[in-house]
């Protein structure tokens, strides 16, 4: 349940929301300032929880990059005088599943129970416990740092992830984004149990929460519950922005020789944050160049035509400021010259020239028609909850969706193309082996 | 209050949807089951014919054929089953495994009918050209270095199940050796797509806001007029029983050393009616959750690994293992975590499992049950994968109703029976230095399209 890796797919993935079908969303605030999301779903027994603070890792230290990735690790290793050992064994014994874990902007921890009260109240109180008395035991705390340097270790024999941390840097430099979430491995070695607390005393507050429910609860049952699980912490006091990102001044490459048989070739350039108000059109563009899949005219050229990559794909990963708009693909060693090729003149050409009437029709009817598979269940809804109050999305978004789909025109995709994308100011990441 | 809990679990599962089915005269078998929370549905189209299948020197073949599937047919262009599926705002893949190949389409119910229409086509008029068999090759290929060749735990897998089975096809990579595909023709898919794309070897998986009727009518309409062929699947030669340890090492340029142990253990079947239970059982107790004995013992006590897996799935065609995997932690040796993944082993063999141990065990399984509900998907892929293997559906309900009844002496049973150290497999990484420069040492898991 842990959210750690490919974090920025998954967001690309969780973009849009629309009307049809879409869930009844109740919202209030606690009196220490949690915003709570509700959807009533009665049809499985069963409740998914989803609680979601303002510290992810963009927050961590310079100096110590990983505190948000450990303090996850760190949750559930104690609480209001319970060991792991016990903790562990108490939502087992109540078939409930816990999970925590943190991107570059939010921390989550979630709770997955049955609705039945004879495993429900038990399992939300200890949820509710771990939320605000954890023990982050220090005997605990080296085991845990340790398991994370073995998470690094691992990263570093695996072309795809050496490829994505040199992207990252290449594209923020010093900003916080630029450090993968995983963090690195002398600021996990600085980091002490008090580092932890401070994390805990400062982000675990009303101010800086939000909380996603989904499930078989009456609306009276939810305020109780939303209520026990949040309404014990401090109301504490909400973050200040985070820097915004400076875009690239030049084109930098960046060659990294590894012993892999492929290589991976990663380009892009910091994109948009969630509230852009070109972010509509920038979805649908990238839809038709590397968001589509088999359809989509990167794989079209690279993929279907020369047989040269088995993935290639482009996304913009919205986030609280610029968060990355990545295209990559992995090719042999000896491709790989002829695959960038392809990759800057395929996308040049987009921008140049927009997408067809053809092309953006098929593209809205994949997006419009599509949008009931998005929130096919109460996991993805409880995703969806999380973003919507986190990022701020008006709760209308889901019924404004399919309009602002509708409404996208060839020109506005090529007039955002043309003034937020900089063919000749993006970072490029080549790394593998000798051709 | 456990075992009323237990007790109210259980009634709370006996309100599950019922599952329809039908098998039309060309052979082709339809199974439907509702859900009507989403207006949505999935369709999923399995044809029993896997890598299990495929003779030494064709390895890969099914999983070639599965790629080559999305590159048109008499009518269709290549690539545009994928535009169709999309302009439809339906998501859609592919997968091939040890023991089947299977397609499927996610899609608003209202449109549903297309993934009848296309999959019936592609079941009887796939274009197989040769000029995009020589593309698509190429691809596979890069799939597999991706997967496999640049991923040392992946090459250490590939190594292990090619000792572990010495004779039976499981010892072969879903995705093919290399060399088999640099050699495979265009020829050789023309004959395995006419052996096995038969509709009396397939079955039709849907899920979702739909009727019984509907999906039985649709699927008379379109695949009704495919023709049934005679299938002739050669027998698949049995894994001679294991009398010695075996072990072997891979090197490969990595960070981190990696050990996979394995046991041969039965498959469920339709007369085996407790033993993969009590091995499940096992597997639980080993690693169901953070309070299983593998976390808190070797993980968190005596700071051996610093992650473990066991996996044991009862549901295949062919044999089966129970397997253990890991890396040790930071400053401890890879032998020091087989001896603790062998006394782990020896300690169920000689005393019997806590009460409390089965009972969360228990609970974790029936609350699994429930939280599977959620995913229309989920359950299609339980469906499929039953009716391929041939087992009875009722296992969907009833498997977990089939743990419930497992003891602690079966649990001691299974592992004194088929948890021997003859009957093992280990396999070690020894990692190399990541030298820049150097060549790679190249040497399974599904295969996704």
């Amino acid at each position: 349940m842990c959210t750690k890796a490919k974090w920025w797919l998954s967001l690309a993935l969780l973009i849009p929301l629309f009307a049809q079908a879409s869930p009844k969303i109740e919202h209030w605030t606690l009196t220490n300032g949690v915003r709570v999301y509700f959807v009533q779903a009665n049809e499985i027994p069963m409740l998914q929880v989803r609680a979601v603070f303002d510290a992810g890792s963009a927050r961590d230290p310079k100096d110590k990059a990983g505190l948000a990735q450990l303090f996850g690790a760190m949750l559930d290793e104690g609480a209001a005088g319970l060991t792991t050992d016990q903790i562990a064994a108490r939502f087992e014994e109540l078939g409930a599943q816990f999970g925590s874990g943190a991107d570059r902007d939010m921390a989550s921890v979630d709770l997955r129970t049955l609705s039945d009260p004879r495993a429900l109240e038990p399992a939300v109180d200890l949820f509710s416990k771990i939320l605000s008395q954890p023990t982050l035991p220090s005997d605990s705390l080296e085991r845990e740092r340790s398991r994370l340097l073995i998470g690094l270790a691992r990263e570093a024999q695996s072309p795809a992830a050496l490829a994505q941390r040199a992207f990252s840097r290449a594209l923020y430099g010093d900003h916080p984004y630029g450090v993968d979430p995983a963090g690195v491995q002398e600021g996990l070695k600085r980091i002490a149990r008090a580092d932890l607390t401070a994390y805990h005393q400062r982000y675990f507050v009303g101010r800086n929460a939000w909380l996603a429910m989904i499930g078989n609860l009456s609306l009276s049952d939810a305020h109780r519950v939303a209520e026990k699980i949040m309404g014990g912490l401090p109301a504490g006091e909400p973050l200040p922005a985070l820097a915004t990102v400076k875009p690239l001044e030049k084109s930098v490459t960046k060659k990294i020789s590894f012993p892999s048989t492929q290589s991976h070739v990663l380009v892009g350039q910091p994109g948009i944050a969630r509230n852009d108000p070109d972010y509509f059109a920038l979805y649908v563009g990238n839809y038709i160049l590397g968001g589509s899949g088999l359809v989509s005219r990167l794989s079209n050229e690279i993929r279907e035509k020369r047989g040269l990559s088995y993935s290639v794909y482009s996304y913009f990963a919205p986030l609280r400021v610029a968060g990355p708009f990545e295209i990559g693909l992995q090719t042999r060693n000896a491709t790989r010259d002829q695959a960038l090729t392809l990759l800057r003149s395929t996308l040049k050409r987009f921008i140049d020239e927009g997408p067809t009437p053809t092309e953006l029709e098929a593209a809205k009817n994949n997006i419009v028609g599509g949008f009931p598979l998005r929130i096919d269940n109460n996991r993805k809804i409880a995703d969806y909850l999380g973003l919507i109050g986190f990022y701020n999305m008006p709760l209308t978004y889901l019924d404004d969706f399919p309009a602002r789909i509708q409404a996208v025109t060839v020109d506005q995709i090529r007039d955002a193309f043309t003034r937020r994308i900089y063919p000749d100011r993006m970072a490029t990441v080549i790394l593998g082996g000798e051709r | 209050m456990q075992r009323t809990f237990l007790a109210i679990l259980a009634l709370l599962m006996s309100g599950c949807a019922a599952i329809h089915e039908k098998t039309l005269d060309n052979g082709l078998r339809v199974i439907v089951k509702e859900d009507h929370r989403s207006p949505v549905m999935v369709s999923q189209i399995w044809y029993k014919v896997g890598s299990i299948d495929e003779p030494e020197g064709l390895t890969g073949i099914s999983h070639a054929l599965e790629h080559m599937m999305f590159k048109g047919t008499a009518r269709l262009k290549p690539n545009e089953f994928s535009q169709l599926i999309a302009e439809q705002g339906g998501r859609e893949n592919a997968f091939t495994s040890y023991d089947y190949t299977a397609y499927y389409q996610q899609l608003e119910k209202s449109r549903m009918s297309i993934s009848f229409e296309l999959e019936a086509d592609r079941m009887q008029n796939l274009a197989l050209s040769a000029e995009e068999f020589a593309k698509e090759i190429q691809v596979v290929m890069e799939e597999r270095r991706l997967r496999t060749e640049d991923q040392p735990d992946a090459v250490l897998g590939e190594k292990f199940m090619s000792v572990t089975y010495e004779k039976h096809s499981y010892r072969n990579p879903i995705i093919g050796w290399m060399s088999d595909l640099e050699r495979m023709k265009v020829e050789d898919l023309r004959r395995w797509y006419a052996r096995y794309y038969a509709p009396n070897n397939a079955t039709l998986v849907v899920v979702g806001d739909v009727k019984p009727s509907e999906i039985f009518a649709l699927s008379e309409k379109y695949f009704g007029p495919v023709p049934r062929r005679a299938v002739s699947a050669p027998a698949i030669p049995p894994e001679p029983a294991q009398t010695q340890e075996r072990r072997t090492r891979v090197a490969a340029p990595a960070e981190l050393p990696h050990i996979i142990l394995g046991y041969h253990v039965p498959v469920l079947t339709r007369d085996n009616e407790w033993e993969p239970y009590a091995l499940a059982v096992a597997a639980g107790v080993l690693d169901g959750g953070n309070a299983a004995r593998l976390s808190r013992e070797v993980v968190r006590e005596r700071r051996i690994a610093a992650t473990v897996n066991v996996d044991y799935t009862p549901i295949a065609r062919g044999a089966n293992l129970f397997v253990l995997e890991g890396t040790p932690s930071q400053g401890r040796r890879i032998q020091e975590l087989e001896q603790a993944f062998r006394a782990q082993i020896a300690r169920l063999r000689e005393e019997l499992v806590s009460e409390q141990e089965l009972r969360r065990i228990k609970a974790q399984v029936v609350a699994q049950d429930v939280y599977e509900r959620d995913s229309m998907y989920y359950q299609a892929m339980q469906l499929g994968r039953l009716a391929t293997i041939g087992l009875d559906l009722s296992l969907m309900e009833d498997y977990s109703k089939h743990l419930q009844n497992v003891t602690a002496e079966q649990v001691r049973a299974v592992v004194r029976k088929y948890l021997l150290d003859t009957n093992l497999t280990v396999s070690v990484l020894d990692p190399l230095p990541i030298k820049a420069g150097q060549k790679s040492v190249p040497s399974g898991g599904a295969h996704v399209h």
